[in-house]
């Protein structure tokens, strides 16, 4: 019933895109009727021409945010454990992170070579910074008092991190790589179009303009969507109901 | 001060990096180019004609975004038949990053101001309509009765009551529609403009291998983020929600 309930808008926008593109105001090879896109979406899955642009891109997401996940809790947590690392990272971290991650692509095209080197090093870059910023303060956020408790017990500094201080700050650690995915995403399909690479969904729909397929964007359009939703819903809520609501850190 | 020595160590790193001679000059330029690349951009008023073209796009597209987004928030808010359309298209929206419809903005409307403008409408919608909806559900139930029982009706209510009411999270959502709109500009410039912008000017640059007008204009595009977050969305929560005491500032 409440699946019903939420089809209904997208019935409604659906009919209105139909008889927009039926009526003939717009050429047909512009403004598809949805049908076409479906074909479209169902040929290019059978032929396995959309799940090679999709893998490319995910290898891509993968590769660029191991990067930004593996460097982004390290410095992080080293900026929240070390004076001196804060003092010397922090300003570099507050300069950096609020310019658009779009704005470096090119520099990084030009440094590191179109294609893949430079677009995985790129996502990494860019995804870096809201991991490090939350590993930073999730690591401050820690309760002193869990500190000196574990202390009092005789905790040394290995066991210290391990039991009391990384699962103190996983949750702000889990968020940071929840908001460093979804800028990894945002900015790979952006990347994609202007790294000219071979394969990729962002090159599928920025390629497809040359031949006026605007069903073939309409459908990786989609499919990126899609792609964005899973991410989001799936992997991410997942890993923390495993976490830090079985641990009784956060509510589910 | 930290800053300040946090910064030149990065600084004096870059120069020496630059001057050792290990990578080509045009890709790695030293500062004193940089700086004199930045002075005659600025000189000569190109940058300035970059930065206006780029700043028109975003305010064409924020201030759509901000009227969409109030009017289709608050209506959300209110009537519970437009909340169960919109959320779903809104929800399955949302995901899908704003540069993906770049490529069909193009093929509809062009290469240009258009295509660029919508894009960052796509961008900006979305946090201005969640925040506005949010917010004016989050207006406290006594206020609403406490006005109601002093005699508040239709237009005073709501302009007394729930707009201010709503306004911390309206800014909140002003602020991240700029973000995003500020990523979006710099993205959508570099596919779809075709003369003037900063987006444009950066990807332009890499064609002729001139990393330090991309480092010139990587600076200005920093600058201008970071001047509008800090005096025009600070000073606008001063005046606003500050004054009114309904959100304190952060301790400095």
């Amino acid at each position: 019933m409440q699946w019903l309930r939420a089809a209904v808008p997208f019935a409604v926008v659906a009919a209105i895109w139909e008889v927009v593109a039926q009526s003939g105001v717009f050429p047909p090879r512009l403004f598809p009727p949805l049908e076409e896109v479906a074909a479209t979406l169902v040929r290019l899955s059978t032929a396995g021409i959309l799940p090679h642009h999709a893998a490319e891109t995910l290898f891509r997401l993968g590769a660029g945010f191991a990067i930004a996940a593996t460097a982004g809790i390290a410095i992080g947590i080293a900026m929240g454990r070390s004076r001196r690392a804060e003092d010397l990272l922090l300003p570099l971290v507050s300069i950096g992170a609020p310019i658009p991650g779009l704005a470096y692509a090119p520099l990084f095209l030009l440094w590191f070579g179109l294609g893949n080197t430079g677009s995985i090093i790129l996502v990494g870059f860019v995804a870096a910074f809201p991991i490090i910023l939350n590993s930073w303060t999730g690591v401050k956020a820690v309760k002193e008092i869990w500190v000196r408790a574990a202390q009092t017990m005789g905790a040394d500094s290995r066991r210290l991190f391990r039991h009391v201080i990384f699962p103190g700050a996983l949750p702000y650690i889990l968020a940071g790589l929840r908001l460093g995915l979804a800028q990894a995403w945002r900015i790979l399909v952006a990347v994609e179009m202007l790294a000219a690479v071979d394969w990729g969904l962002g090159w599928l729909i920025f390629g497809a303009r040359e031949f006026l397929n605007t069903d073939a964007m309409l459908a990786g359009i989609a499919v990126i969507g899609a792609i964005g939703l899973t991410l989001e819903k799936f992997v991410f809520q997942r890993l923390e109901n495993y976490t830090v609501v079985r641990w009784g850190m956060m509510a589910a | 001060m930290k800053a300040a020595i946090s910064v030149s160590i990065f600084l004096i790193l870059y120069e020496t990096v630059a001057r050792s001679g290990w990578f080509a000059a045009a890709l790695v330029p030293t500062l004193p180019v940089v700086a004199e690349t930045l002075w005659w951009m600025l000189a000569d008023g190109t940058m300035a004609r970059h930065a206006a073209a780029t700043l028109y796009r975003v305010f064409a597209g924020l201030a759509g975004a901000a009227a969409t987004g109030l009017v289709l928030g608050f209506l959300m808010a209110r009537y519970r038949a437009v909340e169960s359309f919109f959320l779903p298209l809104v929800s399955a929206l949302m995901p899908i990053p704003s540069l993906a419809w770049a490529p069909v903005f193009i093929l509809w409307f062009g290469l240009g101001d258009t295509a660029t403008i919508l894009v960052v409408f796509y961008a900006a919608s979305f946090p201005m309509v969640l925040n506005t909806w949010t917010g004016a559900r989050a207006v406290n139930p006594l206020w609403l009765r406490a006005a109601g029982s002093m005699g508040a009706r239709g237009p005073a209510m709501f302009w007394k009551v729930v707009v201010p009411g709503a306004l911390p999270l309206i800014i909140t959502g002003l602020r991240l529609a700029f973000q995003r709109s500020w990523i979006a500009v710099v993205g959508a410039e570099m596919l779809a403009a075709s003369a003037f912008g900063l987006g444009w000017v950066i990807f332009d640059a890499k064609e002729f291998l001139n990393a330090d007008i991309m480092l010139a204009s990587l600076a200005v595009i920093g600058a201008i983020g970071f001047a509008f977050e800090r005096l025009v969305f600070g000073s606008l929560e001063r005046s606003t929600v500050l004054r009114w005491g309904m959100v304190r500032a952060a301790k400095a």
